[in-house]
């Protein structure tokens, strides 16, 4: 599904990623965590192609990455902040992605599921942070695509939506998807995650389930195991 | 490219500032034919303020746009889309809108005055040719300073920075080179010189159609004289193509490599 080797990526004198090898062949549900500035959001970047690599090698679903686009047809992905420019209405916006995209969707159903429907012909700048977050879930969920990257997919989210937003989750596992999110609330990961992948200064510190993470840091408590390997290694 | 291309310049047409735009330039023709009361004479007065405004006007809006659609152009790179199209699309839109309210806002008062039963239409056509040249050269270098600067203040004042020296400093510095160097032979200089500014040569370039002696001036004359008034002509267009080109060009090449 994903295949990415040595890939080293700096902005300026910053070096980001170093060295990262990432193989993610099954599906299921992957946390990419890390602290502050580890590097979550420039990895998936790359995947999306929106950031250049340095050096290293990127291949998703069979696809080279490096001057390609097309394989971006197969990714749906759920952007960190949902900005969307002011000035178009809700419905507009569902139309022009479906339009660009040109994949059978079904956002009907979801924006039954997320109450949007007071909302489609505001426009997108009157929205609150929440409900500009359920667009983006929308958005995000209503193409059919084998790879979902999610970026802080809870943010803004009340209770209600944030429980229909796991069912959606577990559902699309369902049936037999690769999804990435990146989240900082652990309660999140703990519930949903299959698999962890932990960044630290660039690189894959860790990689497995939570149970071995536990194993690996002799802690009892997810949580703690996570704030363990910060603390760990800015002791060593 | 064609659906960013719609989407960009359908986006525009509900801005205020096209419309502001386009009156704008509607109410200017109607008081120059007012005032003049003749077209050619409208032409002439036009062309001094549709060469300083154009480019100031594409430059200040093409910067805006450029930082005002940053989420939307980071929603389109997550999509299957090339990025030189998305690029190249918003870039058509912003230029393409611009360039409709230039030609409505002028052509509706001239066309009303009775543009097609006068000779002074060549003249006229040339005018909204240039127009629309300035229009697409300025749109794409301040894209292109948009891109090379992710910080807002600087990337506008840059762009204003450019502005001022293509349309007045480049000038004062000019005529200076001229007087000083005025015992050397400046002919090659100057049309080179001239060749170097889009503003410039888009003035010589009306002026040679209009054939006013009076107001060519040195590098005009220069130009006339080298060229003869025909291949003078296509040459300063055959220029301005080469300049609307080279910053499109830059702009898909730079999008290319950039990160988002």
């Amino acid at each position: 599904m994903i295949e990415i080797e040595n890939l080293h990526k700096k902005f300026g004198k910053n070096q980001v990623l170093s060295h990262l090898d990432l193989h993610i062949n099954e599906g299921g549900i992957f946390a990419v965590l890390g602290p502050n500035g580890s590097g979550k959001t420039t990895l998936i970047k790359s995947i999306l192609g929106m950031v250049v690599p340095n050096k290293g090698n990127l291949t998703v679903l069979g696809a080279s990455v490096r001057k390609n686009w097309k394989y971006r047809q197969e990714i749906d992905y759920l952007p960190q902040i949902a900005n969307f420019p002011g000035n178009l209405k809700v419905r507009e916006l569902i139309r022009m992605i479906k339009d660009l995209r040109q994949k059978p969707s079904r956002e009907q159903e979801l924006i039954t599921l997320f109450g949007l429907e007071p909302f489609l012909d505001k426009k997108l700048a009157t929205l609150s942070g929440g409900t500009k977050q359920k667009v983006n879930i929308v958005l995000t969920f209503m193409f059919d695509s084998p790879l979902i990257i999610l970026d802080e997919p809870t943010t803004g989210l009340d209770p209600a939506s944030l429980i229909k937003l796991k069912e959606l989750i577990l559902q699309e596992k369902g049936k037999g998807k690769t999804i990435l999110i990146t989240t900082h609330i652990m309660q999140f990961v703990e519930e949903m995650a299959d698999k962890i992948v932990y960044l630290l200064e660039g690189n894959i510190y860790f990689k497995g389930t939570i149970d071995e993470l536990m194993a690996k840091t002799e802690q009892s408590d997810f949580e703690h195991a996570i704030a363990a390997i910060s603390t760990h290694t800015t002791n060593a | 490219m064609l659906k960013i291309l719609k989407y960009s310049f359908y986006d525009l047409m509900r801005s205020r500032w096209s419309y502001v735009y386009f009156l704008f330039y509607l109410a200017l023709g109607f008081v120059l034919l007012f005032l003049n009361q003749d077209l050619s004479k409208a032409v002439i007065t036009l062309m001094n303020v549709i060469i300083v405004l154009v480019p100031l006007i594409s430059t200040i809006f093409g910067v805006m746009y450029f930082y005002n659609s940053k989420e939307f152009t980071e929603l389109l790179l997550a999509q299957p889309l090339k990025r030189t199209s998305i690029f190249l699309g918003q870039y058509l839109g912003v230029a393409g809108s611009l360039t409709l309210s230039l030609v409505l806002g002028l052509g509706i008062p001239f066309v009303l005055y009775g543009l097609f039963r006068s000779d002074a239409i060549w003249d006229f056509s040339l005018l909204l040719v240039t127009g629309a040249f300035l229009t697409m050269i300025f749109t794409a270098l301040a894209f292109n300073i948009a891109l090379s600067n992710e910080n807002k203040i600087k990337g506008f004042g840059y762009a204003v920075l450019m502005w001022l020296f293509l349309a007045v400093i480049y000038d004062g510095l000019f005529l200076l080179s001229l007087i000083i160097f005025e015992e050397y032979p400046l002919d090659s200089f100057s049309l080179a010189a001239t060749t170097f500014n889009p503003i410039d040569l888009s003035r010589t370039l009306i002026l040679l159609k209009l054939d006013i002696s009076a107001l060519l001036g040195y590098t005009g004359a220069v130009f006339k004289s080298y060229f003869g008034t025909n291949l003078g002509l296509f040459v300063s267009l055959g220029m301005l193509v080469l300049w609307t080109i080279l910053p499109v060009w830059r702009l898909a090449y730079k999008s290319k490599r950039k990160d988002f």
